[in-house]
This record gives structure tokens, sequence and C-alpha cells, in this order.
């Protein structure tokens, strides 16, 4: 291609594939995108996400879980997954860990204390909750996520 | 050494830029070397600087600083191109003040307001949009980087309107409006996780593995005339196949982040496809990057830009393209996603592709903005031994971030029953963090030389015996 022998290549061509190849690929991701949204409500159990869920996941923003944690596998590889902690650990023992944050073990990984109360706390499991029942593909492997 | 004057004046308004670009990316170093620490000691500056903030803080520098360096990139490189001044130096300079103000006012927000409080400070409630990854900006920090993207957009594209159309130009502004128009979706959070998630990834794939890749392109092609005086008819054909590869492989390649999020399984199958093409254009980058030099016509006199210009196409491949390439099969990804692995690839794509770039145009341009057509000798020789420095000093991080991955996978994620937890694995995983943080050192290290590199003047022999130097 660079060289000189270039077979009748020329910049006009490449730049032709650039610019044809780019527009196809990007209607083509765009009509993909606009089926994969169509399905989303079916396997993100859209008709279960209440009040509470929305709230909760205004505490998870908030609070920046994601600077240490993972969900669905995204985020900061510092903290335990917890797209399936729910699964995992239950309501209630989300509940209490949070609460007894930090634990001031020396030397360990400490979690921030937030202060959340019964409502919020509430809302951040319903939250989690929801996240445990969205299709994933069967991710995590396994329940340690 | 010959004094150089730069052909357009208002190419000058760039060293600001380039100033802040280095010193916000020491920022970003030193906060990562921290969070190598907090890894090992976890209760290291707890609960002044918790892990979530400083990583916060390291990852926000990175992009506010390659953003500065690109930008400055644009203001020297499209007035030369375009042979005419730049539409606005003043306009330039402003943004350059404002960008700053509210990108330090931020990181300053993240230190020292607990994180929900400043969400309220700052209206998140009009428009929730903090609080995911990368885009943890407050919404007037975000409606900055709008402005200051459109005001900047502006100056470079009427500046491109009015002088020479080169294709090196039009591929940077392609490059930079997309850049702009991705980020508009950090506005876009719905309340379903899905969809949040699948919109989320529209800014971060679609500028790193998209958008970005023509700035890349743009640049480097743009250094490689410079230097090497190869013939630009052949060096515009390579960056129109280099990023017509880019963006066909990496637009569909973004389903490489749709496995395992709630979204539908052909994904699985698209995402996989294309992603495992996306290596193309950075291996085609590093032919071009050798090619090129090979038939070079002139000695150019600053042969560390030169360095750096081989080193981004040769590190890019290595970190975006085959890093990449490891996990991007999703039978592969379906045990990496979320692990120690996915660390590893994000460090060196970084480095390779963008931070090496912005070096490379850095190293090329700065000389000139300081009077001179290259930095002296000594000065050259400082740079290419940062160069080594940190790019082994990067190397010795990614291999054992990699490690790590790999022991976290076989611990944590591979056995069906009895698979050890996350904490457990993680103190499995302590060798590796602190080779990683002795090459954080390292890297940190390279960069202190880099840095002192600007502060080398000429030998007594260089001062007397100016004049035959030049080549």
């Amino acid at each position: 291609m660079g060289a000189g022998n270039t077979g009748g290549f020329t910049k006009q061509m490449a730049r032709n594939i650039f610019y044809g190849g780019t527009v196809f690929f990007i209607l083509l991701f765009a009509a993909i995108v606009f089926h994969t949204e169509r399905q989303i409500p079916a396997r993100s159990n859209a008709a279960a996400i209440t009040p509470e869920v929305v709230r909760g996941k205004k505490i998870w923003e908030t609070r920046n879980c994601i600077g240490c944690h993972t969900l669905l596998g995204e985020g900061a590889y510092f903290a335990p997954e917890l797209g399936n902690v729910y699964t995992r650990r239950g309501g209630d023992f989300i509940k209490a860990w949070m609460q007894a944050q930090p634990t001031g073990a020396p030397g360990r990984r400490q979690m921030p204390q937030f202060h959340l109360d019964e409502q919020q706390l509430h809302d951040l499991v319903e939250f989690l909750k929801w996240t445990s029942q969205v299709n994933t593909e069967k991710w995590p492997p396994n329940i340690e996520g | 050494m010959k004094t150089f004057q730069l052909k357009y004046r208002s190419q000058a308004v760039a060293k600001p830029y380039f100033v802040a670009a280095l010193l916000l990316f020491t920022g970003q170093i030193v906060f990562g070397l921290g969070l190598g620490l907090q890894y090992l000691i976890g209760d290291f500056l707890f609960p002044a600087i918790p892990f979530n903030v400083a990583r916060m803080v390291h990852t926000n520098l990175l992009i506010v600083w390659l953003l500065f360096g690109f930008m400055g990139s644009a203001y020297y490189l499209v007035p030369e191109e375009s042979e005419t001044e730049l539409h606005s130096p003043k306009l330039a300079l402003a943004l350059f003040w404002i960008f700053l103000v509210a990108g330090a006012a931020t990181i300053a927000g993240y230190l020292l307001v607990p994180y929900a409080t400043l969400a309220e400070m700052t209206g998140n409630d009009l428009l929730q949009t903090m609080g995911r990854e990368f885009l943890e900006q407050p919404l007037p920090t975000k409606v900055g980087i709008v402005i200051v993207a459109l005001g900047f957009l502006f100056n470079i594209s009427m500046t491109v309107l009015k002088g020479r159309k080169t294709s090196i130009s039009l591929v940077l502004l392609l490059g930079l409006w997309g850049l702009a128009l991705m980020f508009l979706f950090s506005f876009v959070n719905p309340h379903n996780l899905v969809r949040d998630k699948m919109y989320w990834w529209f800014v971060v794939h679609l500028w790193v593995e998209g958008v970005w890749e023509l700035i890349l392109g743009a640049l480097l092609a743009y250094v490689l005339v410079k230097t090497t005086g190869v013939d630009r008819e052949v060096i515009d054909k390579w960056l129109y196949v280099i990023v017509a590869f880019a963006l066909m492989t990496g637009i569909l390649g973004t389903g490489h982040h749709f496995y395992f999020i709630g979204l539908p399984g052909y994904w699985l199958w698209v995402g996989s496809v294309f992603s495992a093409l996306e290596p193309i254009p950075f291996f085609m980058m590093t032919v071009f990057a050798f090619n090129m030099v090979q038939r070079r016509r002139r000695e150019h006199p600053n042969q560390a830009a030169l360095l750096w210009a081989v080193g981004t196409a040769v590190m890019g491949f290595l970190g975006a393209g085959l890093w990449g390439f490891l996990h991007t099969l999703s039978p592969v990804n379906y045990y990496t996603h979320g692990t120690q692995i996915t660390a590893a690839h994000g460090h060196l794509a970084f480095y390779g592709a963008y931070v090496l770039v912005v070096i490379t145009m850095i190293s090329y341009a700065m000389p000139t903005l300081r009077g001179r057509e290259a930095a002296p000798r000594r000065a050259q020789a400082a740079e290419m031994w940062s160069f080594w420095i940190m790019t082994i000093g990067m190397g010795v991080m990614v291999l054992a971030l990699t490690g790590a991955g790999i022991l976290q996978v076989w611990l944590q994620r591979l056995p069906e029953s009895g698979a050890m937890p996350f904490m457990a694995t993680q103190d499995q995983l302590r060798f590796f963090y602190w080779l990683r943080l002795s090459g954080g050192v390292g890297f940190l290290i390279g960069l202190v030389v880099y840095l002192s590199s600007f502060f080398i003047g000429e030998t007594a022999d260089e001062t007397l015996g100016s004049v035959p130097q030049a080549a």
C-alpha cells in the first residue's frame, strides 16, 4: 500500500473506504442498538423497576460505589462484585454490613461509613435485588462473582 | 543550534496546554501510586482519601490531561496544516483558563467534600449524571466541558475552513467533533441500569476505541510528515486506511462490552468477531511508523520525537491491540470480565496509544514553542531515557497485573464449586501487587527524568558550533 508499487490504490480510494465504511458501520450499529433497545425491558425485567429501585440506583451513584466495586463486572476491581451480592449474601446481611463499616482492622481495605438511614438501606437493597435478576448470559461463572 | 521561528504565531497558544497537561499527568501518577499502595496496605490514607476518591482523581486527571494534550496539539497543528493563523488565539487562551480552573475545582471537590454532598451541592438532582465510572464529574463540570469543547471546535473548524484543508487536519477535526458528540451521552442516565450501561459505553468505548483513534492517527501522521519528510500522498493514504479500519472494527467492536450486562446474546458474536479485528489498525500503525522512518528523506534534529512516535505505534499495538485481544473473545471474557486482566489492558492501552501520542506531539512541538528546532542533545538523551524507563515501568506493571489477573481467574472464577471468595483471592495476589507498585515507582522515575529534560541546556560545543548542527 504505502510502497511505490501501489498498483493503482490511491489516496482517494482510501478516503472513500474510510467515509463509506464508517457510514455503513454507524448505520449497522444503530440498527442493532435499535433492536437491542426493544429487548432491554424483557431482559432486564424492567417491570420490576419500582420507585425503590430507582432511589436505590441513585444511592449507588451518589456514594460512588463504582469507585471500588464492580457491578455486572464493570467498575473498580478493589472490592467484590455486587451484581449478584443479593444472591450471595441476602438483604439483611447487606444492611448490617453497611452499618458496620469501616471495620478498622489494621492494614485491611476499608469501606467508608455512608450513614444511610433505614429507608435508604432498603432502597439500595431493592436496587441490588433487581440487579441480581438481570439476564446476564449466566455471568458471573460462580457465586463469588 | 539555530533559533527557530514558529510559522504561525498563534501556534504559541499550545504551550500552556502542554504545560498543564504534563502537570496534571504528574498528579495522575502520584495518585496512581497511592492506589497501588492501597491495594497492599488497605487502610493507607483512610478515611482522608478512600480508594474510590483517589481512583476518581486518578482517572479524571488522565482524561483531563489527555484532553489538554489533544487541544494543545490541535492548536499547534491546525494553523500549520491550514497555512493560516488560528481563528482566535484569545478564545483559545480564555478556554484554557476556564478548563483549568473548572478541572482543578472538580478535583478539589472530589478531595474535600463527600461525594454525596458534592452531588447535592452541584445540582445532581436536576439531571442525575454522577457516580458512573469515569463520568463522575458534577453537572456544572460536564456542562463546562461541553462549552469548552464547542468553543475549541469552533476555533479549530473556522481555522480549517479559511485555510488549506489537508487529510491530517480533516481526520483530526472529525475525531475531535466525534469526541464532543459522543460526550453528550454522558448526560444520558436512564433509571434502567442495563440501558444506562449501554449508553455509558457510547462515551467510553466510542471514545477510546473509536474517535480518539482518529486523533491518534492524525497526530502520528503529522509528526511523521514533519520528521521524516516522506511524501504526503503516501502518509495520507496510510492515515485513511488506518482510521477506516479503526472505525470499521471499533464501532461494532463496542459489542465486546455488551456480553454480560443484560443485553441480548447476539452481542457475544458481534462483539467477538469485530473486536477480534480491532488490533488490525494498530498493527498497521506500527508498520506505518517503521515504514516511514525507513523511507525518511531527512534527518530531523529532533530524534527524540521520532522515538516517541515509533514508541506510540508499538506500545499502542501491544496495549490496545494485543492485550485487548487477550480477553476480547466472549468465552474468554466470561472468566476475565472485571478482573485484574482488564486493569492490565486498560493501563497499557492508555499509555501506549494516548499518553505516548500526546508526549510525541509535545516532544515535537515544545522545542519550537521555545524558539528552537529541537531540544539540546543532552535534553533529547534524557527524553529517550525517560521513554525507556517509563515504558519498562509500565511493562512491569502490566505483566504484574496480568499475572494477578490469571491467578484471580484461576482461584475465583474457574472453579464451579468451592471458588475462593473475592477478598481471600486478593490476599493471594499480594506478590503481584508489590511488583505492580515497583513498576509504578519506576514509571514515576521515568516521568521525573522526562520533566527534567525541559531544564537541560546546551553543552558548550553545541552553543559554540551552532551553525553546522542543523541537518
